[in-house]
């Protein structure tokens, strides 16, 4: 007799992962790999994708500056010189005309030895859009003189945004020219000091030992200068001769050999720790040279970290070189950055009679911040598993 | 502790012995020396430089002497309290800067101060209050403080001053009191300029403290004995007083340190800007005409501020936090 119930095997393949079954949306997190994730952090801290979507904008205008600016880098209106900006209106005597500026009538006052501008309601310029203007050689490649807005089409009509300089020059115009060069001398100051801070930092978290004192050593020593003075040091030592292109990247090697300490530090520090792990080992033993071990199996573990380190050491590359050419001792015209507009708001007298000359600190402040808010985003992000 | 202070000074001592020798390669690297330039002048406006003159001045200053020996005769000059000749002014270095370098310290001095007396209050309600409207605004402040370039606030601040309040700022004291000894009166003026510069200079670094102060009084607290404390009733202000703000106060010293080299650099362009008779000013003008003397022994003060203030602040940092003294290393 048989009570017991046949042994029964179910013939259909079994998946062990019935038993704890993962939805959709843990799957997805799973399997995502470690630049997914940190994306999707990112992508939850606002500020910091807002500052990327404009420091996006921003290195977009420097290809285009040509076609984005009214005036051309250098063409000058000496009919209007300190010119105050000219707002753009929309209505005129109530009745809705589209955007257009009010001319200016000029005198001058003789008492204080000025040009006196006022908005003369007689002259109505409205803006031209997609329009001919001064005519540009495009990434000095073919004659072109395309423009996103203009002055209209008339005999001294002007259109000066943000008012004209000491020589008649367009401010809007140059701030957005002058993009091209401030933004990039950070980006290369940042190369230097990565290359510099991945070796120097690299070998001595690898080797340690004698190797990681000197180094210890120089970084102090590089850390105890006070960097501003030690620039001027520097920039005032690049002969007079050379030309602005060789004096850009002069700033440039300058203001990245002193900030390497940081991200050396950083690199260092990551790289003792992760010496020890296994995984280092074994591809020790299987025979691989340091410099793949680093570059191959150490460095990558900590790569997010390198670039969040990096974007917040941009800004400060940007103001020092804002502060360099300022003070004369940076780029010199006719090189145009945002620091050499700046020098022309020298004095008291030029904030008083012409404050619009100190606009170009608005975009160096937008980029510093917006460096700031991206990193800091970045930094949360670097270690996604936390 | 003693150990610890040998050992730091140690590392100072060598620190600032090559610190010294790239300020001499430094000012050295532009082509020429003063003299050329010099002659390139005396020539350009018509006159023959006499050439038995520069021979001697030459010689006088060792300007043909090898560059190592140029570099022992300064360095060796230096600890000996001279400084070398200012080829500008015609005169000693020592007798160029005069007072200069007491300003100097006395304006980077009152910015540490004003950085510690402003972060503090602003660091700890910023924390206790996490998110709140006054914790982002301050946050916000900070950042525009981080972000805008001292030079330009130096100006503003002064225009601002002087149209809208009618205060002149020029200068470190009123001009009746610049040829006068020490007294009350001139004290005051004194206090008066610095106010000005040392908010503009002291914007960024105080900046950053509030935000390391909030970081680390955040984490402090959510530890356990601040549950704990507060379990069992202790008035909230001075729960936080007597543990966690203790805890966190580590950065206010060790930051210093690491700050210095910044007020310094925020000192040289603000005093420039607002034309005070600090080191600044100086430093760019002998760097201009590569009157190099003057220009090193700037660069060299502004170095020796720099190691001396981080060297004081590891050892009061050491007095504070017994963990230092036996690991040896702040934390960072």
């Amino acid at each position: 007799m048989n009570n017991r119930p046949e042994h029964f095997v179910d013939t259909a393949p079994w998946d062990p992962h019935t038993t704890e079954a993962l939805t959709p949306e843990q799957e997805r997190y799973y399997l995502a790999t470690q630049w997914q994730l940190m994306w999707w952090k990112l992508k939850r801290h606002k500020l910091a994708v807002a500052s990327g979507v404009v420091l996006l904008l921003l290195y977009a205008s420097v290809l285009i500056s040509e076609f984005l600016a009214p005036y051309n880098l250098h063409s000058r209106n000496i009919r209007h010189i300190h010119a105050p900006p000219q707002t753009v209106h929309f209505f005129h005597d109530g009745a809705f005309v589209g955007p257009f500026v009010y001319g200016y009538s000029r005198s001058l006052d003789l008492t204080q030895l000025r040009r006196v501008y006022v908005e003369d309601p007689e002259k109505i310029y409205p803006l031209r859009f997609l329009c001919r203007g001064d005519s540009y050689r495009f990434w000095g490649l073919f004659e072109a003189d395309l423009h996103l807005v203009c002055p209209a089409d008339r005999d001294g009509a002007t259109l000066f945004l943000l008012g004209t300089d000491r020589l008649g020059r367009d401010v809007l115009s140059r701030i957005i020219y002058g993009a091209r060069i401030s933004l990039t001398v950070g980006l290369f100051g940042i190369a230097i000091s990565f290359a510099l801070g991945i070796v120097i930092g690299g070998l001595a978290g690898y080797y340690g030992g004698w190797v990681d004192s000197i180094s210890q050593r120089i970084i102090e020593i590089v850390r105890s200068f006070p960097e501003l003075p030690l620039w001027m040091a520097l920039s005032a030592a690049l002969p007079v001769t050379w030309s602005p292109v060789l004096v850009f990247f002069g700033i440039t090697i300058i203001l990245g050999l002193l900030d390497w300490t940081g991200l050396a530090r950083a690199v260092r520090s990551k790289l003792l720790a992760l010496r020890e792990e296994d995984f280092c080992t074994a591809a020790q033993l299987m025979g691989a040279r340091p410099g793949r071990i680093i570059g191959r199996h150490l460095l990558p573990g900590f790569a997010s970290h390198l670039i969040a380190s990096a974007t917040l050491s941009i800004p400060g590359m940007i103001l020092g070189e804002t502060a360099l050419s300022y003070l004369g001792l940076g780029l010199r015209p006719p090189v145009t950055s945002w620091g050499v507009l700046l020098a022309e708001a020298q004095n008291m007298n030029v904030v008083t009679l012409y404050p619009w000359l100190m606009l170009p600190v608005v975009p160096v402040v937008v980029t510093v911040l917006a460096f700031n808010f991206l990193g800091d985003g970045l930094r949360d992000a670097a270690d996604p598993y936390k | 502790m003693l150990a610890y202070i040998v050992r730091r000074l140690f590392i100072a001592v060598p620190t600032l012995v090559v610190v010294s020798a790239i300020i001499f390669v430094i000012i050295q690297l532009p082509p020429g020396d003063y003299l050329t330039t010099h002659i390139a002048e005396l020539q350009s406006q018509g006159e023959a430089a006499d050439s038995g003159k520069i021979e001697f001045l030459r010689k006088q200053y060792g300007l043909d002497q090898p560059l190592w020996k140029q570099y022992g005769f300064w360095v060796l000059g230096m600890l000996q309290g001279d400084f070398g000749y200012s080829f500008e002014y015609d005169l000693p270095v020592s007798d160029v800067v005069g007072d200069r370098l007491w300003l100097s310290l006395l304006l980077n001095f009152s910015t540490v101060i004003f950085i510690w007396v402003m972060a503090f209050p602003i660091g700890f309600y910023s924390a206790t209050h996490q998110y709140s409207w006054g914790d982002h605004g301050l946050t916000f402040l900070g950042f525009l403080g981080l972000a805008t370039p001292n030079f330009l606030l130096a100006l503003v601040l002064m225009y601002v001053l002087q149209v809208e309040f009618g205060i002149s700022i020029g200068g470190l004291m009123d001009p009746q009191y610049a040829e006068q000894p020490m007294s009350w009166a001139k004290a005051v003026s004194i206090a008066e300029h610095l106010i000005v510069p040392v908010t503009v200079i002291g914007t960024a670094g105080t900046a950053g403290m509030i935000r390391r102060l909030r970081a680390n009084l955040l984490d402090e607290l959510q530890k356990q004995y601040v549950v704990t404390g507060r379990a069992k009733g202790l008035p909230n202000l001075r729960l936080l007083l007597k543990y966690p703000v203790r805890m966190s106060l580590n950065p206010f010293i060790a930051d210093i340190g690491n700050m210095l080299p910044q007020i310094v650099s925020g000192s040289a362009v603000v005093s420039m800007v607002m034309s005070l008779p600090t080191t600044g000013p100086m430093l760019i003008d002998a760097l201009r005409s590569q009157d190099m003397y003057l220009a090193g022994s700037f660069l060299m003060f502004l170095s020796l501020l720099t190691v001396i203030g981080m060297l004081l602040s590891d050892l009061a940092l050491a007095l504070l936090d017994p963990r230092i003294r036996l690991g040896g290393r702040a934390q960072r």
